[in-house]
């Protein structure tokens, strides 16, 4: 996956986790949390959500990485660089 | 058969934790002991026509939307939607005492301007007291307990106040008499005052049945008819549940809605009830049918809280029913678009457990028409008399609830001592539903959402 498809992926389960968002003007700089009602149970769910379609681990340590869409990018390609996008 | 997680009980509770546990691709078996869904929640057919149990109205309404609060994080969670639940708002309700009536609607400040029109000595304390309340994170698992009565009397110092703040959340959510754990106070608070009270124009079934649909489509599997005879422990880790027709399931984790003292009966048979000590707060309801909307007899209130006495006694009555307090629910008092099949109105009021429990099969059966008409009889002073108008009547009492849910004493709040964090004295073994300790409908389904979370999705 390229950056771009990792974002999308990432973007697609926002969208499942907090249907009533608009997303369409998030910032990827800016904290998710700033920008959206997000609370703990639905952090945990972005993680969980990643395990279930692409079955990577993401240890509590490195949950801060998850902080910004940009930051969550870095942090994801070396991981899906080589996985294809779910079906 | 082998699942990761049994959960015991296929009421709110349950099911929530079955739907989130499926949608991570765990393998899961929900067994209900009875023929159908729902628990304390369900909902039958009698003689042609739809009934509900339990529910009056969900609590912690929330508009459409609205991206904060129980509801919306309930929805997320479950990947639903807003439209599964269907909710409509109530019209407006009320606490009515003697010389003293406060109305609420789902917008807090009117209730606010009530409590500042009929105790104008007290609003200061009153907000106060809203400040404490937005200031305590009560969904805290870690949490410790105080008595509500004991803060709220810091702030207000009315007696009749008090007793009309407690009226609603106490008859809708403790477990414990007089007083409440001012944890399950803010629950109540919030979610009865702050957010309000809706309803599905279809009424409990809808939800039951779009969630058992969901956990079903997930791959979930749900089991009627089969109640759960004993839970096998060994070493302190449970390793099966043995089935009432012997059928033995094995699982890493069970999850049981059962009730604390019930659920370690299952692990040990020969334990008797003493600790944990089951709950004794249990209700009589007469459900009266119509051949026309309550709206027409000029009754358009939601839900009726009343009490007659100079105090409002929460607690188990003396009598097979307390008369001098209740509660009064239309179901057809919500704002739809369309009427309901028939006029309904449920007449809820404290009961004695042990009366109703001991009672023969024939005395029971009069009995309770007995004290379905007294009860109505009370209830007159609050609302107009209806009687002419009853096409048809049921009436439950906590020798029902005892035979649909499997709780001791037939109660509805469960134990009054919680389980918040959900364990056991079984390493595997957890609990969730009214023993866990969120209240309410959402707050049920919000118990199996927490404990699935925090045990059972690592």
């Amino acid at each position: 996956m390229t950056g771009e498809e990792i974002r999308q992926v990432v973007l697609d389960i926002l969208e499942r986790i907090a249907p009533d968002e608009d997303l369409s003007g998030l910032d990827d700089a800016v904290a998710f949390r700033e920008q959206m009602e997000l609370d703990s149970m639905d952090f945990l769910d972005i993680v969980m959500e990643l395990r279930k379609a692409y079955r990577i681990q993401i240890p509590e340590e490195d949950y801060h990485n998850l902080n910004t869409m940009a930051t969550t990018v870095s942090y994801l390609t070396p991981k899906l660089k080589d996985v294809p996008v779910a079906g | 058969m082998h699942y990761n997680t049994v959960i015991i009980g296929a009421g709110m509770s349950g099911l929530s934790a079955g739907v989130r546990l499926a949608y991570y691709e765990k393998s899961v078996c929900i067994l209900e002991r009875h023929t159908t869904i729902g628990g304390l929640n369900s909902f039958y057919r009698l003689r042609k026509r739809n009934y509900d149990v339990g529910l009056h109205a969900v609590t912690n309404y929330a508009a459409p939307g609205t991206k904060v609060g129980p509801l919306s994080k309930l929805l997320r969670q479950l990947r639903m939607k807003w439209e599964d639940f269907d909710l409509r708002p109530q019209l407006h309700s009320s606490i009515a005492f003697p010389d003293c009536k406060l109305q609420f609607t789902n917008d807090f400040a009117f209730f606010l301007d009530q409590v500042a029109t009929f105790f104008p000595a007290q609003i200061n304390g009153f907000k106060k007291l809203l400040a404490a309340i937005d200031g305590h994170d009560a969904l805290n698992l870690e949490r410790s307990s105080a008595s509500a009565r004991g803060v709220v009397q810091e702030h207000i110092s009315d007696p009749l106040l008090i007793d009309m703040i407690f009226c609603p959340l106490m008859f809708y959510g403790s477990a414990t008499p007089r007083d409440m754990d001012f944890s399950q106070f803010v629950i109540m608070f919030k979610s009865i005052f702050c957010e309000g009270f809706g309803r599905p124009f279809d009424g409990i079934r809808l939800i039951l049945k779009r969630l058992v649909k969901h956990f079903k489509s997930l791959g979930g599997h749900l089991k009627l008819r089969a109640g759960v005879s004993e839970i096998v422990q060994r070493n302190g880790e449970a390793k099966a549940v043995v089935l009432d027709d012997g059928t033995e399931i094995t699982a890493d984790n069970v999850l049981s809605s059962a009730g604390a003292a019930e659920t370690m009966r299952l692990v040990d048979p020969g334990r008797p009830a003493v600790q944990p000590v089951a709950g004794d707060i249990s209700f009589v309801e007469s459900i009266s049918v119509l051949d026309c909307e309550p709206a027409s007899l000029g009754h358009n209130e939601t839900i009726v809280f009343y009490n007659d006495a100079d105090t409002f006694n929460y607690e188990r009555p003396q009598d097979p029913v307390d008369l001098r307090s209740g509660i009064i629910c239309s179901p057809n008092n919500f704002d739809y678009s369309r009427p309901l099949e028939d006029g309904r109105i449920r007449i809820t009021a404290l009961a004695e457990p042990d009366y109703w429990l001991q009672l023969p099969e024939d005395e029971y059966q009069q009995l309770k028409m007995k004290w379905n008409d007294r009860i109505i009889e009370s209830a007159l002073r609050h609302i107009p008399d209806f009687r002419a108008h009853v096409v048809d009547t049921d009436v439950f009492t906590p020798r029902t609830i005892r035979r649909f849910t499997g709780h001791d004493n037939g109660c509805v709040y469960g134990a009054p001592e919680k389980f918040v964090n959900g364990q056991t004295s079984v390493r595997n073994l957890y609990l969730c539903g009214t023993d866990q300790g969120f209240l309410g409908i959402v707050g049920a389904m919000l118990s199996g959402i927490t404990i699935a979370n925090r045990y059972l999705l690592k």
